[in-house]
């Protein structure tokens, strides 16, 4: 093994590989430390975005009177609100990382990126205890989802990957620029309001759908949507492509942002 | 044939004995540049002030063209925190890396174990390294002992499997067998450490790191950790590189010692010439020391402002007569006082052997000196008739109890000592060559025959 100065290493990413159990120790580490000590701890998981559901219907279902495309307007609400609690959690969890983890980033050396990464993971977790709500949530309504549910998985592939495309780059700012996390939770909000999470985005004017695509969040709630009901008029073609692209660059550029920014992590931190 | 034979065995011999002998570690001009800014008190940037300097930079230019702030660009400083080292590692050597603080000690290892990348130069490296900067990395205090075990094993870089096979041997040798599934937060300090070393002495890596973790941990265990580092090279024939304050330990367990001194390697050769040179070069020996408060030793809560040696007329003094007392004194400034706070020195002879460690409240409690906010001159008093003849070092020591170094000093100040006490003719020709030690207490002598007869 050489190390040498302002080279990349050549191993690392065979060292990510090599140290893929580390990954699942970290999550395994938040996990069980969220839950250790905590009254709510797994309940939180449901609270949280069951009363966000709740309040979601109730202003833009009843009081706005949005349309909800023939489905139950909390499932819809539901439905989008999934990948935005991922994406969200993941993308203020990763931006905090590195931080909270500092003491180990100037001891010990390992492939950097497993901590942004395993906070992803966590957050997998929250998914599918919030994915039995949904279940719940269906039952309830006595709603059959299509056949089109299979692939929801893709669509939940899309949303890690944008989680972390966005979370490496955030993770390693913030390491630069300490006040970074004051504007991560502005973001967030920021996002959930241009996001369609509480509507559908057919209430986009179609002149505007194309420029609304460029949140990939967007395409993802959308695919969602379509994705349990089935129904087409959820998905806007253009606007997908537009987003997978936007998603792609995001991960290549959050990717290669990571890995510069990563040699100087130890001095900064 | 048994001519053949033995040729055989000696060339297959002989190849073994290169393999083992070869070379593990090779630097060459290796160097590695921190830029320390003056200009702002923060320890990190902001996206503020980037924004606003960038934002001032662009008026400035608008209004004067190349005014580009040049005190901006005289205010960062390069500090070189290692200069051009260049040494080679063979399999088997234990290696003991030893200069004051700040020398660049601890940023050679950084850079060995890959945690930061040099600014210049190149390292070779050959087999698995593994790095101990700190015991306990990653641990975490809600999580239980067991669970703990295999984190910090991750955390090392070893696997599941690796971590199940050796999970008995480490428990066994941490002695926390009882408090397995209890969290670590409940754990002593001691206990605590015990674990974190037994989890990092099962690592398998051919090259093994080690940064002061035996600094902590009472002396049973760091005799224990000693044994186990040098079963790690002797028997295994691993490479160890070893940093500490710990001349003692050095002295044990290195058999090749490279002194730093400002980021370049002053000395590279047995640990007992070069441990000699350095007590002997490196400590000031005018009988005081003193820091400007910004460059004192110590942290936020605590400054080490100066040691003073006098004498008992109060001037600072750093040859002595054996009969007369030794005052050590140092002048403190406390930001913040703590109940944990222990405050003292080592002294060692010319061997880098400990003598004696005290602390301000190893008496009973009523007579600790008390600790206030501010500034705090604490002294002690050597006894006379108490130490042989030779030269002293003294080496300041502040920690908070059984939780952190503060200061873990080098000895930094010498003194000499002189007999001149004890009255008996055979007592009164001594030297250190007819009366060997470091202390020279008179004991009085008794004939009991008549009690038993």
């Amino acid at each position: 093994m050489v190390i040498e100065a302002s080279r990349s290493n050549k191993n690392y990413w065979s060292d990510l590989w090599k140290y893929r159990e580390l990954f699942f120790f970290l999550a395994w580490r938040d996990i069980l430390v969220r839950y250790k000590q905590t009254v709510i701890g797994l309940a939180w998981s449901l609270i949280r975005p069951f009363l966000t559901m709740i309040i979601f219907t109730i202003i833009f279902g009843r009081l706005a009177n949005l349309p909800s495309g023939g489905m139950p307007y909390a499932i819809m609400v539901y439905a989008g609100m999934l990948p935005w609690q991922f994406f969200s959690t993941s993308f203020n969890d990763s931006s905090n990382s590195l931080i909270t983890n500092s003491n180990m980033l100037t001891k010990i050396y390992f492939p950097r990126m497993i901590v942004p990464a395993s906070t992803v993971i966590v957050n997998f977790i929250d998914f599918l205890i919030s994915f039995a709500l949904f279940i719940g949530l269906m039952l309830w309504y006595h709603y059959v989802p299509s056949w089109t549910i299979l692939t929801l998985p893709l669509f939940f592939v899309w949303v890690v990957l944008i989680s972390m495309g966005t979370g490496f780059y955030v993770a390693a700012v913030n390491v630069k620029y300490r006040d970074f996390k004051y504007i991560v939770p502005f973001v967030v909000q920021f996002g959930l309001y241009i996001s369609p999470v509480g509507f559908s985005s057919n209430v986009i004017p179609d002149k505007w759908r194309l420029l609304y695509s460029a949140n990939p969040i967007a395409s993802i709630i959308d695919g969602f949507r379509w994705a349990i009901t089935g129904d087409t008029h959820f998905i806007y073609l253009p606007g997908l492509f537009l987003s997978m692209v936007i998603t792609l660059l995001f991960l290549l550029f959050g990717t290669l942002y990571f890995r510069r920014m990563e040699r100087v992590f130890a001095d900064l931190v | 044939m048994p001519t053949w034979f033995e040729r055989i065995i000696k060339i297959i011999f002989f190849k073994k004995c290169n393999y083992l002998m070869s070379v593990v570690i090779k630097s060459e001009h290796l160097s590695k540049k921190y830029i320390i800014s003056h200009q702002q008190r923060e320890k990190y940037v902001t996206l503020r002030d980037v924004i606003a300097k960038k934002a001032k930079s662009f008026f400035q230019s608008q209004g004067q063209l190349n005014n580009a702030s040049p005190h901006h660009i005289a205010k960062r400083e390069e500090f070189w925190a290692l200069n051009d080292i260049s040494f080679k590692i063979d399999q088997g050597d234990r290696v003991g890396i030893i200069g004051r603080n700040g020398a660049g000690k601890s940023t050679l290892l950084k850079v060995l174990s890959r945690i930061t990348e040099p600014t210049k130069g190149k390292i070779q490296i050959k087999g698995r390294i593994s790095c101990l900067l700190e015991v306990g990395t990653g641990f975490h205090p809600e999580l239980t002992g067991r669970e703990n075990i295999y984190l910090n094993g991750a955390i090392l870089g070893m696997h599941r499997a690796e971590i199940k096979r050796k999970f008995d041997e480490i428990v066994d040798f941490s002695g926390v067998e009882k408090f397995l599934d209890t969290p670590v937060k409940r754990y002593s300090s001691g206990m605590y450490v015990r674990l974190a070393f037994a989890v990092a002495a099962h690592l398998e890596s051919e090259i093994l790191i080690v940064d002061e973790v035996l600094a902590v941990g009472d002396a049973e265990f760091q005799r224990k950790c000693l044994g186990k580092m040098q079963d790690v090279s002797q028997q295994e024939g691993r490479t160890v590189l070893f940093v500490s304050h710990n001349m003692q330990a050095i002295t044990n367990l290195c058999s090749r010692v490279i002194l730093l001194n400002k980021g370049t390697i002053i000395q590279d050769d047995a640990p007992s010439k070069v441990i000699r040179d350095y007590v002997m070069f490196e400590t000031s020996n005018d009988g005081s020391v003193f820091w400007e408060e910004n460059s004192a030793p110590g942290d936020a809560t605590i400054k080490l402002l100066a040691i003073r040696i006098l004498d008992e007329k109060n001037n600072i003094q750093n040859h002595f007569f054996s009969k007369s007392k030794i005052r050590i004194q140092f002048d403190l400034h406390i930001n913040e006082v703590n109940d944990d706070l222990v405050i003292g020195f080592d002294i060692t002879d010319e061997e880098g052997v400990v003598i004696l460690r005290t602390y301000h409240n190893d008496s009973k409690q009523e007579e600790w000196p008390a600790l206030k906010k501010g500034n705090n001159i604490i002294y002690c008093e050597i006894p006379g008739e108490f130490l042989n003849v030779g030269t002293y070092y003294i080496s300041p020591k502040i920690s908070l109890h059984c939780k952190k170094w503060i200061l873990n000093a080098d000895p930094l100040l010498s003194f000499d000592v002189e007999l001149n006490h004890g009255v008996s003719p055979f007592w009164n020709v001594l030297n250190k060559t007819n009366r060997p030690g470091s202390l020279a207490l008179i004991i009085p002598w008794k004939n009991q025959t008549e009690i038993f007869n």
